[in-house]
């Protein structure tokens, strides 16, 4: 079971509310699907300037694998206050533990909406139901 | 979705398989970046079952071939392969192919994703050669086995001939785990010292389980189409659809040697625009490496300062050189090597330099 402490969007990244701040962050699932379950296929995180205003279903930055780009998709609406420079060139730490180490963006928050983002177990099923 | 002979090898052994030009292949089965030093390093085993392989026989073959194709077959010695295009009359492709030049006739290899649109070519273009064209691709399978130890490890599985003997771009025919009359051509598109071997289809599985289990000690691997990209980008070589293809012609890309403006190739397809293009190319097709963490991809734009000078065919990380490479075509002003050049990823600017192509190349022999 996944962290039940977040949401979930069905472009896999997730996002962790506290009080008006939020940390957002992309799961295991999205991990294993850029990687392939080989960690070294990860090779860069474009992560977006601090100040910078995202809104949610924008997009906030890019993952690369060795053979592909994939847009990072905002869960939420607000400004970045702070970035995980560390995953940007280090994506096995990313891909080690997106849950925790791993979290790419924290923003506070200039929404606390969170419709159309997924609980826990609506985002298992949603990934058991895409695995076919 | 078409598959090959080793299909089920591939799953397996757990690759991740994906659509490449109609057929189920294997793209990886590790990491990328681990198979491509694998090839440089030891030697892997490719499955190449879905290119397209065609037998061009019948007492105007030469003839027909120099029509469609823009090299000069008729000249190429017997048993030796040549690159070459097939190319519209506007001088683009439809396609980059091998010829293999047989006595009387030719055994053309050509890309999986092009084979229907190749054979089709031929068909038309045929009317008034006395030739037949026979497509052998379902017939046959095809396997490469590429890298510096690709040599002692094949030539466990071949009896009555000497490998060594078989010089970069020769082909010809021995026995290979018990099958009589195998073809064998010293090629590939690694870079590398390597072959590839042509097979009746249900002998895929077997020569190819035979051949990885005569390479354990040497760590032979198989490499998925992810990390060959790597390989020939690497090594210079086009693909098409990224360096070539109906907007953009050889001699541009750098493939002038597939191309004969010799008298006797005057009614070859293309050829009188080729011969424009090489009086007054407007572009250039070199390499670029950038410091940056950000991999090139097709179509990334390139620019000096403000003026937009090109853009990006291939992109990779490059474990070989360990920089981030690609290849461009760049206006003719800004395609000297050692130009500074910079790549834009939506707004983010990330110096690169040129360089001639290829990025790598082990010495030929």
């Amino acid at each position: 079971m996944r962290p039940d402490d977040r949401k979930y969007t069905t472009t896999h990244e997730w996002v962790k509310i506290d009080g008006d701040t939020a940390l957002l962050g992309i799961t295991d699932f999205a991990v294993q699907e850029l990687s392939n379950g080989n960690t070294s296929d990860l090779v860069y995180c474009d992560l977006p300037e601090v100040g910078r205003e995202v809104k949610a279903g924008q997009t906030f930055g890019e993952i690369e694998s060795v053979k592909a780009v994939s847009d990072l998709n905002s869960p939420v609406s607000g400004q970045v206050v702070e970035i995980n420079h560390t995953i940007e060139e280090h994506l096995e730490v990313l891909a080690k533990d997106p849950w925790t180490t791993g979290w790419m963006v924290k923003l506070k928050l200039s929404s606390k909406s969170v419709d159309g983002l997924m609980d826990a177990a609506a985002y298992e099923k949603f990934v058991a139901d895409s695995k076919h | 979705m078409k598959t090959t002979s080793l299909h089920s090898i591939h799953s397996a052994l757990g690759a991740k398989l994906i659509d490449f030009g109609g057929w189920h292949m294997p793209v990886q089965y590790g990491a990328i970046l681990d198979e491509v030093v694998c090839v440089r390093n030891r030697a892997g085993l490719f499955d190449l079952g879905h290119m397209g392989r065609v037998h061009v026989s019948g007492p105007d073959a030469l003839a027909f071939v120099d029509r469609i194709a823009t090299n000069y077959c008729a000249k190429i010695p017997v048993q030796s392969i040549r690159y070459s295009l097939f190319c519209r009359p506007d001088g683009n492709p439809i396609d980059d192919v091998l010829l293999y030049r047989e006595p009387e006739s030719v055994y053309i290899v050509v890309n999986a994703s092009n084979t229907a649109a190749d054979l089709a070519w031929m068909r038309e273009h045929a009317t008034g050669f006395r030739v037949t064209i026979d497509d052998q691709t379902d017939a046959t399978a095809m396997i490469a086995i590429q890298g510096p130890l690709s040599r002692d490890i094949l030539q466990r599985a071949v009896t009555g001939f000497d490998l060594d003997k078989l010089g970069y771009y020769k082909f010809d025919f021995a026995t290979v785990c018990g099958l009589e009359r195998t073809r064998i051509s010293r090629t590939g598109y690694t870079g590398e010292l390597g072959y590839e071997l042509y097979l009746p289809t249900q002998e895929g599985p077997r020569v190819w389980r035979a051949l990885a289990e005569l390479g354990t000690a040497e760590g032979v691997a198989p490499i998925g189409l992810g990390a060959r990209d790597i390989l020939r980008l690497e090594a210079g070589m086009p693909l098409y659809g990224h360096e070539i293809d109906a907007e953009h012609n050889p001699i541009e890309a750098g493939l002038n040697f597939g191309v004969s403006f010799a008298p006797e190739k005057k009614s070859t397809l293309g050829r009188d625009a080729l011969e424009r293009v090489l009086a007054a190319p407007r572009r250039k097709l070199v390499g670029l490496t950038t410091p940056g963490p950000r991999v090139p991809r097709q179509g990334t734009e390139v620019y000096r300062g403000t003026a937009a000078v090109g853009h990006v065919c291939s992109g990779a990380p490059s474990p070989t050189l360990s920089t981030n490479i690609a290849s461009a075509y760049v206006t003719l002003d800004a395609a000297q090597a050692g130009t500074e050049l910079e790549l834009d990823f939506r707004g983010k600017r990330q110096p690169c330099r040129v360089q001639e192509l290829p990025f790598y190349s082990r010495t030929r022999k």
